[in-house]
């Protein structure tokens, strides 16, 4: 991956310019001066342009993840803003949410003034989400007003669930002030117990201690309610199953306050790829079973879902090379997302591509309330440019996180980001 | 041997299996005679891998590897101590780079042979992976069946206890159905563990029932600190409806084979009455278990066929 300064002019030329808030698609080149939108159409070069041949590429808006884990600070050995970054601009990610999970968690006005400040040196756009309760423990709200002045844009426990009714309740209540969303990990954790996969025949046969999917959808069903109950915004992180999907389908035909995500390997993979042992795929919520995966596809297809975001969750070597029980939750996912998810929605389920860009682009800036206008002059660039027909095989090396622990390595991809444009750089991936 | 390692019963080939339990009687042969030693595996050296207490299993691996003329050593951890220090990778590698044919592995999570088999080059034997599959007591509890009624194929066989937490129950399930035998599991329904039917055997919670129908009941030991932890109510519950007494078999006009994998808990799963009578062939398994690891080792240790089998 190579990343450069962008020209005073560059010219992206030939390719299909894909308008995710129009739904369109029409041939035509792509201005920018001085890192800003000129003219999207028939662009005569000027004269010293940089032109970027996108003869049979797509140009889009850049992608944008609600949800990613970027370890810093605390857990540098896994990943850092920096590092995390470039496997962003990688996956074609030119804005990403970073959670709050870190150590110490970004529960107060100065960590998320730190964030905001580091970010600032980064190439890419990260906005910090703030932790509901102070150090993640479920009993005190955090400092939401002043933290938002800092630049935080939602509240999450994430990793951690708020187990308390009353507790999420408050958190629900108290961010009405603001209108912003509230995301809950949903599990309920005294079903879980020390649960590592889905419940069901795969898990009987490799004798791991699992957790059903009501685990799941219990919590969203309270969550949804609770939503109800105090008209706050709710955003559902990593959907993982069919009775979650259903809860939150019925939901939202009430209630337009609550949206909800889904992730590349939730669609991607199932529990009976667990038969390996292979620790990469522990995450949580757990891999279910073919017939949730069949459910989250349709309720891609359905809207249920409002955008795909990775829960980019990087671990050590030493962390994932240890026994199943051992190993921590989660999987890196921003440099094989598109591949993925373009593999699995339009190759083998027929999605039309525009409502698949969506998901990836103007609906995530929307439940975050980022701008969207992204091909107006005037506009900083935020580009992503891909090849909707590239067949390839995703390699350790397409890893740009400072962790590997991708269970995409080896797996078929289909479509493939081929330049991301943002912050002044243009990256050739 | 279709496989390299034994690492569990699901989808091991039934010709495999009953290759095993044949050679296990020809061992069985040797372990009757004043002189129990055999040089079989004169020259290999088998390290036995425990990071989980095991008494009969480590001593059982340890005789059959003995009376094979193999050299052993013996590694026991804690699961505790290995989280702390050195990685699993690190002790595997470390091991074979000591230059060994074979480990014996128990360990308390699921899947961690077939994890060592990732990082070494030797031969890689299950000695219980967690509540995942224990093979080697699969086969000498299929060994002790095939000696008392000379076939396994249409066998009805009732897997009595907590199944959910039975490495012992789900190796023994996999190995009777490819062998062509019937399972029914009976036990509290908290112990037993979701979606079982899906294994091709059938689940009753009436005990009378299940001894009305089998020919062997293979009892399971039910450990205390299930007791009481919102999985059972008490032992004597346990027993009223689980429980194998004479009383309740006496209210059945049959012979039935008894057996346990041992440790037994006497007066909770099995009464002594049961333990020490002619049906019960408890320490026959404990014999067949010597001869069935013999049998295992040489299999798999690669002494050529034309060297003789003892």
């Amino acid at each position: 991956m190579n990343i450069a300064k962008l020209k005073k002019h560059v010219v992206l030329r030939g390719g299909t310019v894909l308008d995710p808030v129009e739904g369109t698609e029409k041939k035509g080149d792509v201005l920018i001066e001085n890192g800003k939108i000129k003219l999207v159409g028939k662009v005569d070069s000027p004269k010293s342009a940089q032109v970027v041949d996108c003869k049979g590429l797509v140009v889009t808006h850049g992608f944008c993840d609600v949800h990613v884990h970027f370890r810093e600070p605390g857990r540098e050995d896994k990943e850092t803003l920096e590092t995390g970054s470039m496997a962003a601009l990688a996956g074609g990610f030119t804005r990403v949410c970073v959670m709050p999970n870190t150590d110490p968690p970004l529960d107060s006005p100065e960590s998320i003034r730190y964030t905001v400040d580091r970010a600032e040196e980064c190439p890419i756009h990260i906005h910090p989400i703030g932790a509901i309760t102070k150090g993640q423990d479920g009993k005190e709200l955090t400092e939401m007003g002043a933290m938002l002045a800092e630049g935080a844009v939602a509240f999450s426990d994430d990793g951690l669930p708020v187990t308390d009714s009353s507790m999420m309740r408050n958190a629900l209540d108290y961010t009405t002030m603001f209108d912003i969303p509230v995301i809950n990990h949903a599990e309920d954790m005294c079903l879980k117990k020390n649960g590592v996969m889905h419940e069901g025949t795969v898990s009987t046969h490799l004798g791991l201690p699992a957790s059903p999917d009501i685990t799941e959808s219990n919590m969203i069903h309270r969550d949804l309610e609770l939503t109800e109950l105090t008209g706050a915004r709710l955003h559902v992180p990593h959907v993982s199953s069919a009775k979650s999907t259903d809860h939150i389908r019925v939901m939202k035909k009430k209630n337009e306050k609550v949206t909800a995500e889904v992730t590349p390997h939730h669609l991607f993979f199932t529990d009976e790829d667990l038969v390996t042992f292979d620790t990469n795929l522990k995450v949580s919520p757990p891999l279910r079973t073919e017939k949730d995966r069949k459910a989250l596809i349709k309720g891609v297809k359905d809207h249920t879902f409002d955008c795909i975001a990775t829960d980019h969750a990087p671990h050590t070597i030493e962390e994932k090379e240890g026994t199943f029980d051992l190993a921590p939750f989660g999987m890196i996912g921003l440099e094989s997302c598109f591949g993925a998810v373009n593999r699995v929605m339009v190759k083998e389920n027929k999605m039309d591509q525009v409502s698949l860009i969506k998901m990836l682009t103007t609906k995530p800036r929307e439940i975050m309330g980022f701008d969207n206008n992204l091909l107006e002059a005037g506009t900083e660039a935020e580009l992503t440019i891909f090849d909707r027909n590239a067949s390839w095989t995703f390699s350790v090396d397409d890893i740009r996180s400072r962790s590997q622990n991708s269970p995409y390595v080896g797996q078929k991809m289909f479509g493939r980001v081929k330049y991301t444009i943002t912050k002044g750089y243009l990256s050739t991936i | 041997m279709m496989h390299k390692h034994l690492l569990g019963l699901e989808n091991y080939p039934a010709e495999d299996i009953q290759t095993i339990i044949d050679t296990a009687f020809s061992f069985r042969e040797v372990l009757d005679r004043p002189i129990k030693k055999v040089p079989s595996l004169q020259g290999k050296t088998i390290v036995n891998l425990f990071f989980e207490n095991s008494t009969r299993t480590r001593i059982s691996f340890e005789l059959a590897q003995k009376r094979l003329s193999a050299d052993t050593v013996n590694f026991s951890a804690s699961s505790s101590s290995l989280q702390k220090g050195e990685t699993f990778k690190d002790t595997a590698q470390n091991i074979e780079a000591m230059k060994i044919d074979a480990v014996v592995m128990r360990h308390p999570t699921p899947g961690a042979p077939l994890h060592l088999t990732k990082h070494i080059d030797a031969i890689v034997i299950n000695a219980g992976d967690g509540i995942h599959e224990h093979p080697t007591q699969a086969i000498l509890d299929m060994t002790s069946l095939h000696e008392k009624f000379g076939y396994l194929k249409g066998l009805k066989i009732g897997i009595i206890g907590d199944i959910s937490h039975s490495r012992v129950a789900l190796s023994n399930i996999y190995g009777l159905k490819s062998m062509g035998a019937e399972v029914t599991l009976c036990g509290p329904a908290t112990l037993i563990p979701p979606h079982a039917e899906k294994l091709g055997v059938n689940v009753n919670y009436n005990l009378d029932e299940v001894i009305e129908w089998a020919d062997a009941l293979n009892v399971l030991r039910i450990q205390r600190e299930r007791m009481g932890g919102g999985l059972l109510p008490s032992i004597r519950e346990y027993r009223n409806l689980f429980g194998i007494t004479p009383e309740r078999l006496e209210n059945h006009k049959k012979e039935l084979v008894i057996m346990h994998p041992g440790p037994m808990n006497r007066g909770v799963e099995i009464d002594s009455a049961i333990a020490d009578s002619d049906q019960a062939i408890i320490l026959d398994q404990v014999l067949n278990g010597v001869a069935s690891r013999m049998a295992i080792l040489y299999l798999l240790l690669g002494v050529k066929e034309e060297e003789g089998k003892n």
